[in-house]
Order: structure tokens, then sequence, then C-alpha cells
């Protein structure tokens, strides 16, 4: 009498356990049977991995967003050596990896002495990235703004500060808030990333899941919904804000 | 129509050119210009293209650099350097209005006139919304208050203008060649209301292909040619021009 | 750890950056093929045709690429077939850049102005001549700088390859830095090589931006 330790259950003589437990059997190459079922009990996990995951998109938004604005207006500004310095900043992150930008900072600095919590690098190294392709998106915008308006707005005696935020910055935002929002949602579909230094967004949580499970094929096709819901979870929050910010668009429905 | 056709400058003008010199690199513009605008005087300024007759009045509210020469404006003095803190305190007392309006398109209309004296005046919001109906209601479009830029036709943006210009409350207005971008139609809506400024008593400086305005309303013409004050005189100028020149600008105007 | 870095290492990395365009290329080949079938897809007559390529496009483009690179990895595994990293990598990059450059040139056909195609219909040409003749031809020169932009793209995302154990660039810095542990070094060494390699391509997709631009007005 053959317990099958498999099963774990009460033993059945004979029968060995039906459902299928680690990499494919060269007994069947073509069918597979697909066991969905098990990834259930993880459910917390994949949720605990999605939070993480809105966490750094939202972190990295916020903070991608200020700096990007700020390198565009020093972009854009009197002082050559900062246009051309924030110029180089930005052609590095534009034409390196993602990958290597973070290994270079987690790595680098550790190596430095400085060991990073990897949720705290992860901002860090989106926050960089971001912030970067944002500055072209920006700059772009207040490229847009007509120089008659400025004009306008000194003829009637605005600071330059005023002049930045209610005539350049408000309207360049405005116009190119599309593409914005777009190169925020790459963002948080380029946070899979971060799963490479072990920070627990979802993508590592899928990993650990099919550590344990052997189900690798289900559970990276379970979370590419998940990552779907996601991406339009942010769609969705940044119309929201849009409604909210632009009253103009709101009103009249019409692009800038 | 205002007494003073052909004043005398009066002791204090609140405008003077003095030999007012200005380049665009090796481009000479203006050659040293000079005239001046006594309060409530209502000055035309015309010429040919390429004549400096815009360029010197952006000059006035410091849009424009000199070279060489002095603009004094309302107790502000404007020389080849000036600080931004200067500029900004000379821009509150002078107000200008555009060929292509400039209106703000992301705000209302309400709030295209609200900006200026919120930010730089620092008004409450309630006493700025009281400025602006009050305005927008010289200019005939207080109804508009709610409306954005957009949504108006170019002479009622143009009026938009103006009311943002008149709600810092200058003592000087510049006006340059505001109707030009206008359809023939639509000029007329802004000229009246240039006209009601000017009966009201603003001292108004306004570069203009408008003949017909220049002769009725202004006190002063100016005929400028190739970056010189060439003829000066009221209305009978347009009967009797002096020079050859501005007889045949005057021939090809018509 | 005092083990100097030397010019083998050096030339590890230099191996490497020759797979990293060896993926790049053959990704790029594939999903350029992939991506013109999205596009013929997206621009079909057929409503039912376009709706099932919209709904492609829209998912592969909201999948992490990673996700995309697992899901090739592991999923040609269940099969029985052995797949090296550098399929399931070839693969996943191919099905990524499909939906990209099918909606980057799905918008650069219909960037071309309508009375383009309604002349070539009035000389009588059939709707699919009228497409390789008259509206292809157009489209591509529009389209040249946003793929040229993609390509530097492909060549970045080529360094997750890396996740599978496929030896590319990345890979080789890791497993250098494992040994050297110069992290600042090894993968600042390897950041300059992606850029040596990126860069021209990101300036001359800008430069063709703009002559296309002047050449427009």
């Amino acid at each position: 009498m053959v317990r099958s330790y498999r099963t774990g259950g009460t033993g059945q003589d004979g029968h060995v356990a039906s459902t299928r437990r680690g990499a494919a059997r060269q007994a069947d190459p073509v069918r597979y049977d697909f066991d969905f079922a098990v990834l259930l009990d993880y459910w917390p996990d994949f949720l605990a991995g999605a939070w993480v995951t809105l966490q750094l998109t939202f972190l990295a938004t916020v903070f991608g967003m200020a700096i990007g604005t700020l390198c565009a207006i020093g972009a854009r500004g009197k002082r050559r050596w900062l246009a051309r310095a924030i110029g180089i900043y930005v052609e590095i992150i534009r034409n390196t990896p993602f990958l290597i930008q973070i290994f270079f900072l987690y790595f680098g600095l550790a190596s430095a002495g400085l060991r990073l919590p990897v949720f705290t690098a992860a901002v860090i190294a989106m926050v960089f990235n971001v912030a970067a392709y944002c500055s072209e998106i920006i700059r772009a915008g207040m490229d847009t703004v007509h120089p008659g308006q400025i004009e306008a707005a000194q003829s009637l005696g605005m600071s330059t500060p005023t002049i930045y935020w209610d005539v350049i910055l408000r309207p360049a935002i405005e116009r190119v808030y599309p593409a914005l929002t777009g190169q925020f949602v790459l963002m948080m579909l380029s946070s899979s990333v971060a799963s490479q230094i072990s920070t627990e967004e979802l993508t590592a949580v899928a990993n650990n899941v099919q550590s344990f499970t052997f189900r690798s094929l289900e559970t990276f096709l379970a979370i590419a919904p998940m990552y779907l819901a996601l991406a339009a979870l942010l769609k969705l929050s940044f119309w929201g804000i849009g409604l909210l910010a632009f009253p103009r668009r709101r009103r009249l429905g019409t692009a800038l | 129509m205002s007494a003073a056709v052909n004043a005398p400058a009066v002791a204090l003008p609140a405008v003077a050119l003095k030999d007012v010199r200005k380049s665009y690199g090796p481009l000479e513009v203006l050659k040293g210009v000079s005239f001046d605008v006594a309060p409530g005087e209502v000055v035309a300024i015309i010429g040919a293209s390429g004549s400096g007759k815009s360029t010197a009045l952006r000059c006035i509210n410091g849009l424009e650099s000199i070279q060489a020469g002095s603009i004094e404006v309302c107790g502000h003095h404007v020389g080849t350097q000036r600080s931004d803190a200067e500029l900004r305190a000379l821009r509150q007392d002078v107000g200008i209005v555009f060929q292509s309006y400039n209106l703000f398109p992301h705000l209302t209309v309400e709030q295209n006139v609200t900006l200026a004296p919120r930010r730089v005046k620092r008004i409450g919001n309630a006493a700025a919304k009281d400025l602006a109906r009050a305005c927008l209601a010289q200019v005939g479009l207080a109804e508009k208050a709610d409306s954005y830029p957009e949504q108006l036709s170019g002479g009622q943006q143009q009026r938009v203008a103006i009311a943002r210009s008149l709600a810092m409350q200058p003592k000087v207005m510049l006006f340059d060649e505001v109707t030009s971008a206008l359809d023939p139609h639509l000029t007329g809506e802004v000229l009246r209301v240039m006209e009601k400024l000017a009966r009201d008593g603003m001292t108004m400086i306004t570069v203009t292909h408008e003949m017909g305005f220049a002769r009725r309303v202004a006190n002063r013409t100016i005929f400028m040619r190739d970056g010189l004050v060439w003829e000066v005189g009221g209305a009978e100028m347009f009967a009797a021009p002096r020079t050859p020149e501005l007889q045949s600008f005057l021939g090809s105007e018509l | 750890m005092d083990i100097v870095f030397n010019w083998s290492y050096f030339g590890y990395l230099l191996y490497g950056a020759m797979w990293t365009l060896v993926l790049s290329a053959c990704a790029f080949v594939l999903g350029g093929a992939a991506g013109f079938l999205v596009m013929l897809a997206r621009t079909s007559q057929s409503r039912l045709i376009r709706q099932i390529a919209l709904v492609y496009v829209e998912i592969i483009q909201g999948t992490p690429l990673l996700v995309l690179l697992f899901i090739a990895y592991f999923g040609l595994g269940v099969f029985g077939i052995e797949v090296p990293p550098l399929v399931a990598a070839a693969i996943s990059l191919m099905i990524n850049a499909s939906a990209f450059l099918g909606e980057i040139w799905k918008g650069c056909v219909e960037a071309v102005p309508r009375t383009q195609r309604e002349a070539a219909e009035c000389l009588a040409l059939t709707r699919w001549q009228a497409f390789v003749d008259v509206i292809l031809p157009q489209a591509a020169r529009i389209a040249t700088p946003p793929t040229v932009g993609f390509m530097v793209q492909m060549l970045k995302n080529t360094s997750l390859a890396s996740v599978v154990g496929f030896v590319e660039l990345t890979r080789a810095a890791q497993v250098i830095n494992n040994s050297t542990i110069q992290p600042f070094l090894v993968f600042g060494i390897a950041g300059t090589m992606y850029f040596v390699l990126c860069y021209p391509l990101t300036a001359w997709s800008r430069s063709l931006e703009r002559t296309l631009n002047v050449g427009r007005r």
C-alpha cells in the first residue's frame, strides 16, 4: 500500500496525484493542466504587491513632476551652464536602460556604505527616470506659450515667478497633460523592474509565489490583468485630477 | 473734442521722449525720436511699416530697450539700463494693448482682468471682482465675464484686452495697431471704446492705420518715417500735409 | 574585494554589448514585421479586425515587459520546449514591439491627409494600390523619426533579457560586479556603452524630426 505523500490525503492505493506540480513532463508535451486555483490562496500577497506598486507610482509621480518642472524651467532659462547640465542629465537617462540605472544607484550606494531600503532606492531611481522625461514634455509645453502672452503679462507689471506660474506653466501643463499622464502610466509598468533589487512590488510577489507553487506560467498570466487594472485605475485617477485642475477643459471640452 | 488741439508742451508732460535711438544689431530702427505727450492728450502715430512706430511705442513701456536717449513716463525714467523692479513700477502706470490681444487662453475673461490686480497690487478677491466688473462694463462686456477668450469674437477679445489694462488704473494707455488684426466690421466696436476713453480724459498714444480715427479723435498726429519723427500736426495735417512723404503716404492709405 | 577590473572584464562587456545588438536587431526585425501586420489590422476596413487589434494593443501596452518576458520564458517551457533565454527574450520583445510600432505606424498612416487617398481613388487605383503607392511612402516618411526613437527603446529593453539569464551587456555587468564588487565602475561602464549605442540613434531621430517639420511647412 503506497501512500501517496503528494496528495497528502487518505491513502488511495495506486493513485498518483492527478494535479501536476513542478516543471513540464515529457509524457504529454502539449497538454498542460492549468491550475489557477492554487493562486487564490495568495491573493492577499498579490494585493500587498499591487499596493506597493501604487505607492511607488504615487511617490515617483509627485516628486518626478516637481523635479521635471524645475528642470524644464532651468533648461529654458538664461543660465547656460544649468541648461547644459540638465540637458546632459536628460540624455543620460534617456539613453541608458532603467535596469542599469537602478543597479547603479542601489548597488553603487551600497558599495559606498549607504545601504538604502529597497523601496527608497526604487523610488529614487524612478523619480530620476521619470523626471527626465517629464522635463522634456513640460519644456515642449512651455514652448507653445505664445511670447505675446508673456509680453502682455510683463506689461501688466507681473513679476517673473508670477508669470511663470500663471501664464506659462498652467497652460503648458494643461496642453501636455495627456503626454504627461501617459508617461506616468509607463513608469508604473516599469516599476516591475524594481523586483530585481527585491522591492516587494507586484512582479516580485509573483516571482515569490511561482517559486512556492511551481505554477510559473499561471502566476505571470494572472498578474498581467492585474497590471492592466492598475493602469486603468491610474488613467481614471489622472482623468479625474485633470477635471479638477483644469476648469476650462471641464467646461469647454476642447483642447487648449 | 478736447480744446488742446495744438497744445504747447505743458510744464510736466505725461510722456517725453528725447532723442531715442534703437538698433537691432547693425540695423538702426530709431534714429533720434523726440516728442512729448501732455496729460489727457491723445496722440496718434502713423507711418509705413518699418518706420519704427511700433518700436517707439514699445520702448515707452520698456518692452524694447534703447541704446541712447531718454524716456520720461509719469515720473519714471527709462534709460539705456533699467532694472526689473523699475520696469514693473513703470508698467503699473502704463498700460498697453497689443495687435494680437494676447489674452490668457486658460483663464476666463474675468480672471484675465483680475489676475494682475490680484498678483501685483495684491487687491483682495472680492475687490478685484468688483474692479473687473467695472472695467468690463466700461468696454461693454460685463455679461461675458465667465466666458473664455476662445468663445469671443476678435473685437470682443480686443475689448477684454483693453479692460485688462484698464484694471491696473494706468495713467497712460498705449495702443499698438489694435484694430489691424480684426475683420473690418469688428473694428468699430474697439474704436468706439477708445474714443470713449479719450473723452474721459485718458492720456493715450496709439499707433494706428485708421486715419479717420486719428483725424477725428487725436489731438495731435505724429507721422514717422525711417526711424524719425517726420511731421507733427493736428487734424489739419490730413487735409494739408506739409511734406511730400506724408502726402504720398496719405495718398496710398486712401 | 580586491579583484581588479582589468581589460578581460572589459572584453566580456563588449561581448555582452555585441549580443545586445544582436538581440535588438532580431527583435526589431521580427517586431517590425509583426507591427506592420498590427498596423494593417488597426487601419482595416473591418470593424471587427480593428477592435481585435485594439484589444491586443491595449493588453500588450498595459503589460510590463518583464512580465511578458516571464510569460514567454515559462510559457514555452510548459510545452516541453527547451527555451533558450535568447528565444524567450526575442519573442517577448517582438510582441512588445509589435504593439508599440503598430500604434506608431497607424498614427503615421492616419496623418497622411485624406485628400491623398481621395486623389488616388479618383485615378482608379484599388485600395491596396493606393495604400502601397501613395499612402505608405508618405506615412513612412512621417514614421521615420518615431521609429528610430523606438529603436532606442528596444536597445534599452534588451537589458531585461538579463533577468532570464541571457548574457547581454547588463548580465555581463552583473556577473563582473559579482566578482569585483565595484558597482559604480562596472555599471557605469555598462551604462556608458549603452549610451554610446543609443545616443547616435536618439540624435538621428531628433534631426529627422527637425528636417521633417521644416519640410512640411
